[in-house]
C-alpha cells in the first residue's frame, strides 16, 4: 500500500492511496497562495495600479517592465492571477479510479484533474459540500473573468530570470506548474462526475474496498473518510472541528481502531483562539462604526461568514449598531444565504430544531428580513444607488487580489477612520495588503479557524489509537517563527510519517487474511472434526 | 436454516394503522405503527397485545421505523410508546421527525377536544414521544446495535418519505413504506439500489392499476376545475396539509397565472403557512427542478393562494378551496362539504384514496344519501369527481421497483386483499418467486439460505493461487486445500499447517507402500539404474531423480531396491507415496509405476 503526496499545503491536501488495486485520491485542494505575487485586479480603472513602475533589475540588464510592477519595494506580476497545481508527473491521473472530497475548501483543484487528464473515475462529496463547492468555483470563475486580462506573463519565469527577482517571487516553486483559473464549462463538466453521499453511507468500490464519510464538524457536510476491507482500515481526517459552531458535531469514535491515519488539515492558526478572535471582530467593528469609519471584511462566501452573522445578530443590539447597514457582496451572495438554510440534516442539534418548529436555521434570515443585512451581486447596479457609510461590507476574495474587495481596498485604503478585519486564516494579511501600501487605514488580525488545535489532536489520538499516523511534515516541528513551542508540534510514539509535496510512502501493512463466503450449497455439507 | 418472520398488525389485506412486525437474525423491528382512518374504536390501533400480553414492547422489540409522516402509518406512535409503554429507539426522516408530532397533535386535538374523547394521548405523550426519535438520513447506514443495520431510499410519496432496508449478517428485508415511482410537480422518483433483498415488502394500493400519464391527469384536474369556476360554483378540494395539497396548489398557481384567472383560492388552516415552510427548509427532498431553482423562485411561495376563512364558505360566487382532511372524516373539509353539497353547480374532487368507512369512501361509491351524526341525512347534489393524484406506485411501478432491487421474496401489505391476489399472480408470473400476502395477525416465514463468510489467510491464498498459474480465471472453479477452524464464532480458513500450529497439535503423515517382486540376477545397485533408464524412457514429462543413496524419485513417488534374502535373483521393488499422491493428480502415476 502506497501514498503519493500531490499537495505540500497541510490545509489543502491532495493524496493519492494505493489500496487493494484501487486508486483513491483524497481530497483535490488548490494552493492560492500563489496570487499573491500577483497585482490586484481592480473592477474600475484604478490610476493608482497603472501608474506603479515597471521592475529593471538593479544593473539595468534584465527589463520585465510590461509583466513586473513594483510597489512599496516589493515586485507583482501584472497579469491575470495563477494557482498552484497539484502535482501531476508523479503519478498517471487516469489511472485514479475515485476521489474523496472532504469538504468545499478542498476540492477547489477538482476540475484541473478531472477535466484534460483522461480521468475516467467517480468523485464522492456530500451534498453541501457539492452546491456550496460549486458556488465557490464559480465565485472564483467569475472574479477572473468580468476582469479579463489578455496579458500573460511567462518571461519571469524564465528560471534565470527568477533567480534574479527579489522575495518572494524569486523563491516561488514550479512556477512553470501555476495555472490560469479554470472556466465555467470546465466546472460543470468536472462537477458532473460527483457522486452523493450521505454520512456513515458504506461505498462499494469494486467489491475490494468499502468507503464511507463521517461528520467532520468543520464545515457544511465536511467529512473524515474511512477506507477499509475487511480486515484493513485506513482513515484520512481532514480538516475537522470540535468546536460547536453550526456543522454537525465530528463524528470521533468510528475512527476508532485504524491501522494506518492520514491527518491533514489542522489549524493554520495555532495560537489564535477563535472565541477570542470573535470577540475581538466585534469589539474592533463597533469601535470603528462609533468613531464614523467603515469596516471592511475580506472573507469566503461561505463558511465563517455564517456564524460571523450569527455572532453580528445577536451583537448588533447590544452595541447600539441597529442602524448602521451590513452589505454583503458576492455574485454568490444570495445563493450561500440561500443554500445554508436548507441544509436542516447537516447541522448542528440547536439548528436542526429550529427547522422542526418551523423557522430558517440561521438567524440571517431575520437580518435579510429586517434589513439589517443587504446582499448584491457586486458593487454595480443596485448596490451603488443604495449604498450608506459608515457600514460594514463583507467581500471578497480574502487574498483582495480579485472580486469586490479590490474596489474597497482603493476606496477606503486611504483614509485612517476606515479598518479592515482579516478573519480568513488562509493568507498572511501583511503579504495580502503589500500591494495596497501606503495605506492609512487600520488593519485589524483576526483569523478565526476552527479546525483541530494540536491540544485536542493528541487528545484525539489517544482515544482512536491508530497504529500508525501520517501527516504533513509541517506538523512534526514546531513554527518556523516560534521553534521553541514544542507544543505546536505532533509528538507521538511511533513517530509519525512525514511527507511533503511528490513524497512517496510505503504504509505499513501486513495483510494477513481475506475475505471469502462458503456457499450454503457446500456449507451444509461440511462437517465437523 | 435462518428464517425471516413477518407479522403485519395492521395492513395486512388493508389500506389503515401500518404496522408491520418483522423478525430478522434475532431482531425484533417494528415497521411503521399507524392508525385506522375507518375506525373510531379499538380498532383504530394495531393490537399491540399481540407482541406481549402484559410487559412493555421495549424487552421485544430491538426498534421502531416510521417511513413518512401520513397518520396511517405513525398515528398510533404515542400511543405505542407512551401508554403501551416502549423506550427503545425510534427511527424517521428528518422531515417525518419535523412533520409527524404537528399531525399527531392534530389528530389529538380532533379526537379528544372536538368528539370528546378521554383516555387518548396528550400533548405531552406526543412530546415524550418524539424525543425517542433517532433521526435517518437518505443512505446513511445507521448501526441499531452490533449486528443490525438500517438505510433510508427515497422513497417520493411525500415529503421525507423513505424505503427501509433493515440488515442482519447476510439477511436483508426491504420496507416500502408507500412510494411513488414517477416524479411529480414537487417530489422525485423513488429510487433503490440492487439490494438483494431476502423480502421486499411492498405497499400495493393501485395493485391492479395501470395510471395514464400525469400530465393528462393533470390537464383533467384542470379542465373540471375551471370548468366549475366558469358557471360560478365553488370547487371543494379535500386534502391532507402536507403532501398532495402542495402539488395541487404548484399546479392551480401556473394554472390561475397563465389564465389570468380571477377567481379566489383558498387553503383551510392554519398549517398552510407552516406547511410551506417546512417545504421550503427541505427544499432537498423535493424534486430536481424545484431543486434547482428555488435560489431564484421559490416554487412554495404562491401569490394567488390565500387563508381560509370559516365565514367565506359562505361568500357568494366561485371560489376553490383546500381544506383539510382529505377523506371528508371530520373536520373543516366535512363541515364545507355539508354546506355545498346540496348545489349541482358545485364541485368536489378527491385528490386521493379514501379508506373504508369514510364520507369520502361513500361518496366516491356514489352514495347520494349520507346518514349524519344525529339520524340526519345529507342530500348530495354536486358533483363529484376522484382523481388519483396520490403518489403510490401502481402495478407497473411496483413492477419497476422489483427490477431495481431484485428481492427473493414478496410480501403485499397495505392494499385490498382481491387487487393483491391479482398482483401476486402477475409477480409470480414475470419474476418466478414466492410473492405472500399475510392477513393482519397472520405470520409469514421465509427460509434463507445465507452464505458462510469466512477469512481465507492471504498466504494459503497466494499459495494456491501460485499452484494453478499466475492468476485465477475467475470463469473457472477451482479446488483448494486449507482447514477450516470455527473459533469465537468465526471462521477461518487457512493452510493446514497454520492450523496444527495454532491448535497445538502434531503432524501425522500417511503413507502409501508396496512391493512388488520381480526376477533379476543383476545387484541391487544395477537393477535400480535399469528401472530408472526404464522409467526415463516411458514417463517423458516427469521428473524422475536417481538419489546417490540408492533411491530412485519419481516426482514424489520414492523407489527403493533390495534383495530377497531366500533368493538374490529375486528382487524386492519398495514404493511408497503420500496421501496427496493418493488423490492428488499423482494417483494414476502411481498406478503406471506398479504395472
Amino acid at each position: 500500500m502506497k501514498l503519493y503526496c500531490l499537495s505540500g499545503h497541510p490545509t489543502l491536501p491532495c493524496n493519492v492511496l494505493k489500496f487493494k488495486s484501487t486508486t483513491i485520491m483524497l481530497d483535490c485542494g488548490l494552493d492560492t497562495t500563489s496570487v499573491l505575487n500577483f497585482l490586484p485586479l481592480p473592477l474600475v480603472h484604478s490610476p493608482r495600479l497603472s501608474k506603479l513602475p515597471g521592475w529593471v533589475s538593479k544593473d539595468g540588464t534584465i527589463n520585465l517592465g510590461k509583466e513586473l510592477k513594483e510597489c512599496a519595494g516589493r515586485v507583482f506580476v501584472d497579469a491575470q492571477p495563477e494557482f498552484c497545481l497539484p502535482e501531476r508527473e508523479l503519478l498517471d491521473l487516469s489511472t485514479i479510479d475515485v476521489i474523496l472530497i472532504s469538504n468545499y475548501h478542498c476540492m477547489m483543484a477538482l476540475p484541473y484533474i478531472t477535466e484534460h487528464t483522461g480521468f475516467t473515475g467517480t468523485v464522492y462529496a456530500t451534498e453541501p459540500t457539492l452546491q456550496i463547492g460549486r458556488l465557490l468555483m464559480e465565485e472564483l470563475v467569475n472574479f477572473m473573468e468580468r476582469v479579463p486580462k489578455a496579458q500573460s506573463a511567462t518571461s519571469w519565469k524564465n528560471k534565470e530570470i527568477q533567480r534574479m527577482l527579489p522575495g518572494p517571487l524569486k523563491d516561488a516553486v514550479d512556477v512553470w506548474m501555476w495555472k490560469r483559473c479554470y472556466s465555467m464549462q470546465e466546472v460543470n463538466s468536472a462537477l458532473s462526475k460527483v457522486q452523493l453521499v450521505g454520512y456513515s453511507q458504506k461505498v462499494e468500490l469494486f467489491g475490494a474496498v468499502q468507503v464511507s464519510p463521517l461528520s467532520s464538524g468543520y464545515s457544511l457536510g465536511s467529512s473524515n473518510w474511512i477506507i477499509q476491507s475487511h480486515h484493513e482500515k485506513v482513515s484520512y481526517v481532514s480538516g475537522s472541528s470540535l468546536l460547536t459552531t453550526h456543522p454537525q458535531p465530528m463524528d470521533q469514535s468510528s475512527l476508532k481502531n485504524s491501522d494506518v491515519l492520514i491527518l491533514t488539515g489542522l489549524t493554520q492558526m495555532p495560537t489564535a483562539n477563535p472565541d477570542g478572535m470573535l470577540g475581538e471582530f466585534c469589539s474592533n467593528l463597533a469601535m470603528t462604526i462609533r468613531a464614523g469609519g467603515n469596516v471592511l471584511v475580506p472573507c469566503y462566501s461561505s463558511g465563517v461568514i455564517y456564524d460571523l452573522l450569527e455572532c453580528l445578530y445577536q451583537f448588533i443590539e447590544s452595541a447600539n449598531l441597529g442602524t448602521t447597514p451590513f452589505y454583503f457582496i458576492s455574485p454568490i451572495a444570495n445563493s450561500s444565504l440561500e443554500f445554508s438554510q436548507i441544509f436542516a440534516e447537516w447541522l448542528c442539534h440547536n439548528k436542526q430544531t429550529k427547522v422542526y418548529l418551523p423557522e430558517p436555521p440561521f438567524p440571517h434570515a431575520e437580518l435579510i428580513q429586517t434589513n439589517k443585512l443587504k446582499h448584491y451581486p457586486s458593487i454595480h447596479g443596485d448596490f451603488s444607488s443604495e449604498f450608506r457609510q459608515p457600514c460594514v461590507v463583507f467581500t471578497g476574495h480574502p487574498s483582495l487580489r480579485f472580486g469586490d474587495v479590490v474596489h474597497f481596498m482603493e476606496l477606503w485604503g486611504k483614509s485612517s477612520l476606515n479598518t479592515i478585519i482579516f478573519t480568513e486564516p488562509d493568507f498572511s494579511y501583511l503579504d495580502a495588503l503589500a500591494p495596497y501600501q501606503p495605506l492609512a487605514m487600520k488593519c485589524v488580525y483576526c483569523p478565526i479557524d476552527t479546525r483541530l488545535n494540536f491540544h485536542q489532536v493528541s487528545k484525539l489520538l489517544k482515544e482512536v489509537q491508530p497504529l500508525h499516523v501520517v501527516c504533513p511534515e509541517q506538523y512534526t516541528q514546531p513554527p518556523l517563527t516560534q521553534s521553541h513551542r514544542s507544543d505546536l508540534m505532533l509528538e507521538l510514539q511511533p513517530p509519525p510519517m512525514p511527507y511533503r509535496r511528490c513524497s512517496v510512502l510505503n504504509l505499513p501493512f501486513r495483510r494477513r487474511y481475506e475475505r471469502i463466503y462458503i456457499l450454503p450449497e457446500c456449507a451444509v455439507i461440511l462437517a465437523l472434526t | 436454516m435462518p428464517e425471516i418472520k413477518v407479522t403485519p398488525l395492521g395492513a395486512g389485506q388493508d389500506v389503515g394503522r401500518s404496522c408491520i412486525l418483522v423478525s430478522i437474525g434475532g431482531k425484533n423491528i417494528m415497521l411503521d405503527c399507524g392508525m385506522h382512518m375507518g375506525y373510531n374504536d379499538d380498532r383504530r390501533f394495531p393490537d399491540f397485545s399481540y407482541i406481549t400480553q402484559n410487559g412493555r414492547l421495549t424487552d421485544f422489540l430491538d426498534c421502531v421505523i416510521i417511513s413518512h409522516f401520513h397518520l396511517d402509518h405513525c398515528g398510533a406512535l404515542p400511543y405505542m410508546s407512551e401508554m403501551v409503554g416502549y423506550d427503545g429507539p425510534i427511527y424517521m426522516t428528518h422531515p417525518t421527525k419535523a412533520i409527524c408530532p404537528i399531525l399527531l397533535e392534530d389528530f389529538r386535538k380532533i379526537t379528544v377536544d372536538k368528539k370528546g374523547e378521554t383516555n387518548f394521548f396528550t400533548s405531552q405523550m406526543i412530546k415524550d414521544c418524539m424525543k425517542k426519535v433517532i433521526p435517518l438520513n437518505l443512505h446513511q447506514t445507521v448501526q441499531v446495535d452490533d449486528e443490525l443495520e438500517i438505510k433510508a431510499y427515497y422513497a417520493g410519496h411525500v415529503l421525507g418519505a423513505a424505503m427501509v432496508h433493515i440488515k442482519v449478517g447476510s439477511e436483508s428485508v426491504v420496507y416500502t413504506g408507500d412510494y411513488n415511482m414517477t416524479p411529480d410537480r414537487h417530489l422525485g422518483a423513488a429510487w433503490i439500489d440492487k439490494c438483494r433483498p431476502d423480502i421486499l415488502i411492498s405497499e400495493s394500493t393501485y395493485a391492479t392499476t395501470i395510471r395514464d400519464s400525469k400530465r393528462c391527469r393533470e390537464r383533467d384536474f384542470l379542465k373540471k376545475v375551471h370548468e366549475s369556476i366558469e358557471r360560478g360554483g365553488k370547487v371543494l378540494i379535500p386534502v391532507f396539509a402536507l403532501g398532495r395539497a402542495q402539488e395541487l396548489c404548484i399546479l392551480l398557481e401556473t394554472f390561475w397565472e397563465r389564465m389570468n384567472l380571477k377567481a379566489p383560492i383558498y387553503f383551510s388552516t392554519g398549517l398552510t403557512e407552516k406547511a410551506n415552510h417546512y417545504y421550503k427548509l427541505f427544499i432537498t427532498w423535493t424534486n430536481q427542478k424545484i431543486r434547482k431553482t428555488f435560489v431564484q423562485r421559490n416554487m412554495f411561495e404562491f401569490k394567488h393562494i390565500k387563508a381560509f376563512d370559516r365565514s367565506y364558505a359562505d361568500n357568494p360566487g366561485p371560489m376553490v378551496v383546500f381544506a383539510t382532511p382529505g377523506m371528508l372524516h371530520a373536520g373543516q373539509s366535512l363541515q364545507i362539504f355539508k354546506k355545498w353539497a346540496g348545489n349541482e353547480k358545485n364541485m368536489v374532487i378527491m385528490p386521493g384514496y379514501c379508506v373504508q368507512g369514510t364520507i369520502g369512501h361513500k361518496i366516491l361509491n356514489g352514495q347520494r344519501k349520507l346518514e349524519m351524526e344525529g339520524r340526519a341525512t345529507l342530500d348530495v347534489k354536486l358533483q363529484v369527481e376522484y382523481m388519483s393524484f396520490s403518489a403510490h406506485a401502481d402495478a407497473k411501478g411496483i413492477m419497476q421497483l422489483i427490477r431495481m432491487a431484485e428481492p427473493r421474496n414478496m410480501l403485499l401489505v397495505h392494499g385490498e386483499a382481491v387487487k393483491m391476489e391479482f398482483l401476486k399472480g402477475k409477480i409470480e408470473q414475470e419474476f418466478s418467486i414466492d410473492c405472500y400476502m399475510p392477513a393482519n395477525g397472520e405470520t409469514t416465514t421465509v427460509t434463507t439460505n445465507p452464505s458462510v463468510p469466512v477469512d481465507i489467510s492471504l498466504n494459503l491464498l497466494k499459495r494456491e493461487m501460485a499452484l494453478g498459474g499466475p492468476l485465477p480465471d475467475p470463469k473457472k472453479p477451482r479446488t483448494m486445500h486449507g482447514t477450516l477452524i470455527m473459533k469465537e464464532n468465526s471462521l477461518k480458513l487457512v493452510s493446514s499447517e497454520q492450523a496444527l500450529k495454532e491448535l497445538g497439535l502434531n503432524e501425522h503423515q500417511l503413507r502409501f507402500t508396496c512391493h512388488v517382486q520381480l526376477q533379476d540376477p543383476h545387484s541391487d545397485a544395477d537393477t535400480l539404474h535399469r528401472i530408472y533408464t526404464h522409467l526415463k524412457s516411458v514417463l517423458k514429462g516427469y521428473t524422475i531423480q536417481h538419489l546417490p543413496d540408492g533411491t530412485v524419485i519419481v516426482e514424489s513417488i520414492v523407489i527403493k531396491v533390495s534383495s530377497s534374502t531366500e533368493d538374490s535373483n529375486t528382487k524386492v521393488l519398495l514404493l511408497s507415496w503420500s496421501y496427496q499422491v493418493q488423490i492428488g493428480p499423482h494417483s494414476t502415476l502411481k498406478k503406471v509405476i506398479v504395472t
